[in-house]
């Protein structure tokens, strides 16, 4: 069970002068239950990337393989596909159109030929995990405030029940606590569920915390596909195309500078922590602060860990 | 079929028709219209043919750009060709049942035809090879004169102007909701004729929404800078005409007399 692109490239406007190359010769494997991060500046290709993964765009050469079968092949099921690979579009929420909010999210189910009953439990099911509360299942879509809207815009592709879920800057124009909601609730989905998740955001905190592998885009070629750590060892790289590594990596980073060994591609403020903590305590701890050569760095990592620990 | 509709699309090269005035280029559609209609002799089509082909050569803008409007008015085009082949009265040919077609017909419809047919061609050319905002300056300064008589020039010209750049808005918006929609199970494709009209209420409805709030926030964007129609207001970049206008306006004007002497020709 995977998803694996062969040499995906995809131009727009093929033929005229506006021709242009939005993705080049990208290939990958994602395996089954991974949690991607996809990065990449703007206009980099990302939204091209996921719209071929569940066949809504034709590369112009290429193709994408789900479970070992060539999506693009003659009589692929393309429908049943989009059940299986749910994608949520950069502002999901012009895609509501129905009178009441549970009824927009039985759309999907409907839409995959199961029964009124079994499309009304898959939409309450979606409805509670995309943490909309069952006070508006009844309101209409249009009165929702925006945030509501994109958990109830959400909601309407998880009532399919995808095996795989990508999810184009669900976060984006959210407050900072409607943000980490969504961001908990897809990582619950993916932990409880093993749903394969694909997200993509520009911020590289929310993919370094949840993501297994980032991928990086950059003028549409596939740059790095790796763990957080090992991309984030690049960024110097990244900030040349205009993306950044977490806040955290630049700290380590300067630490390292100072000549403090630690690990300077850590990209998440709790691994920091630990390897600031386990440091100290190598150390000799709080005993051997104040004593001899070790004092100054030992003061610093002392105050740096209490400062991130924040 | 939506990527279809060309209208209010500028290609952007440079060619000498796209540096024509605007105003040029507006009153030689207007008159390559117009030309289509004072005749229907042969030669003179012949004439109007290698005119638009020439000018679409000139510009450099692809053909098959220029032929993509032709599709959306298919059916208009077999609709009117078909009324005019069947239901003309003259001398027949053959008929079966009701239905006779008749050599006035044939000739009715050909030129029917071939006149739809110039007359988006000859349109395409001229939105392809003009920006919008070229387009509104040229309507806005060459009908100026009729602000004499109170028309509103100024606010109409820019409410078409407005109108041309929401085409390819509304066809990128129809184009994103239409994926969104797909996504979630859609089927616009298959199916009876209700079928597929009930499929497009996921589509319309939130296609109006946006339409709607897009025109909204345009016109609070528009009055936020200012914006108070078209007293008192001055061009960044006013239009005059070049020595190259001159010339083209020299040369519709024998165009015109040639296709209007053309109604004399003998047969
Ligand atoms: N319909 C289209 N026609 C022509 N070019 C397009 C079209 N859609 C996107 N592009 C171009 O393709 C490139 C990639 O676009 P894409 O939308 O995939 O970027 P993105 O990485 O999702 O950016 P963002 O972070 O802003 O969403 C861009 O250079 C864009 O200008
Ligand atoms: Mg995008």
């Amino acid at each position: 069970m995977s998803i694996r692109c062969e040499k995906l490239t995809h131009i727009y406007q093929q033929g005229t002068v506006m021709e242009s190359y939005a993705l080049r010769d990208i290939s990958f494997e994602i395996q089954d239950g991974e949690f991607i991060g996809l990065i990449g500046h703007t206009g980099s290709g990302k939204s091209t990337l996921i719209q071929h993964l569940n066949g809504l765009m034709r590369p112009s050469s290429g193709t994408v393989y789900f479970n070992g079968e060539d999506i693009f092949a003659q009589g692929y099921d393309l429908r049943k596909l989009r059940g299986q690979v749910g994608l949520v579009f950069q502002y999901p929420e012009y895609q509501l159109f129905e009178e009441t909010v549970l009824a927009d999210v039985k759309y999907g189910p409907k839409n995959m030929g199961l029964s009124e009953q079994e499309a009304e439990e898959r939409a309450r099911e979606a409805l509670e995990l995309s943490g909309l509360q069952p006070e508006f299942y009844a309101r209409s879509p249009f009165e929702l405030s925006g945030g509501q809207k994109r958990r109830a815009a959400i909601a309407g592709v998880l009532a399919m029940g995808p095996q795989v879920l990508i999810l184009d800057e669900p976060t984006a124009g959210l407050d900072p606590k409607g943000r980490d909601e969504l961001l908990e609730t897809v990582s619950d989905l993916h932990k409880r569920r093993h749903t394969t998740i694909i997200l993509v955001s520009h911020s590289m905190e929310d993919v370094a915390r949840y993501a297994d592998r980032i991928m990086v885009l950059n003028e549409g070629n596939l740059q790095y596909f790796d763990t957080p750590r090992r991309v984030f060892r690049y960024f110097r790289e990244l900030e040349k195309m205009g993306l950044s590594a977490p806040q955290i990596t630049y700290l380590m980073q300067e630490l390292r500078d100072e000549g403090i060994d630690v690990d300077p591609s850590i990209g998440t403020i709790e691994e920091a922590r630990e390897e600031i903590l386990s440091l100290y305590w190598s150390q000799g701890g709080p005993l051997a602060a104040g004593a001899d050569s070790g004092t100054e760095a030992g003061r610093g990592l002392g105050e740096s860990s209490a400062a991130t620990g924040k | 079929m939506l990527r279809d509709i060309t209208i209010g699309q500028y290609y952007p090269v440079d060619s000498v028709i796209h540096r024509l005035d605007p105003r040029v280029k507006l009153a030689g559609t207007m008159v390559f219209l117009i030309s289509l209609f004072v005749t229907s002799k042969l030669p003179a089509y012949l004439l109007a043919t290698g005119v638009l082909f020439g000018l679409i050569r000139l510009s450099r803008v692809p053909f098959r750009f220029i032929t993509k409007g032709l599709k959306a008015i298919m059916i208009l085009l077999v609709i009117s060709v078909s009324f005019n082949l069947f239901l003309t009265t003259g001398t027949p040919i053959f008929r079966i049942g009701f239905l006779q077609i008749t050599w006035e017909g044939i000739s009715l419809a050909v030129f029917m035809g071939v006149r739809l047919i110039y007359l988006v061609l000859a349109s395409s050319l001229m939105t392809l090879t003009t920006t919008p905002n070229q387009l509104t300056d040229g309507l806005e300064k060459g009908l100026g004169f009729l602000n004499r008589f109170s028309v509103p020039v100024h606010e109409i010209a820019m409410m078409m102007s407005i109108a041309l750049r929401f085409i390819p808005i509304l066809i990128e918006e129809t184009d994103k909701i239409m994926k969104a929609q797909t996504a979630r199970g859609a089927d616009f494709e298959s199916g009876n004729l209700i079928q597929k009209a009930k499929a497009m209420v996921p589509l319309l409805v939130p296609l109006f929404l946006s339409a709607f709030r897009r025109a909204a926030d345009l016109a609070m964007a528009m009055e936020a800078r200012c914006y108070h129609g078209g007293a008192g207001r001055t061009k960044m970049k006013p239009l005059h005409y070049e020595k190259r206008d001159k010339n083209a306006y020299l040369l519709m004007a024998v165009y015109f007399a040639l296709m209007a002497a053309s109604r004399f020709l003998p047969f």
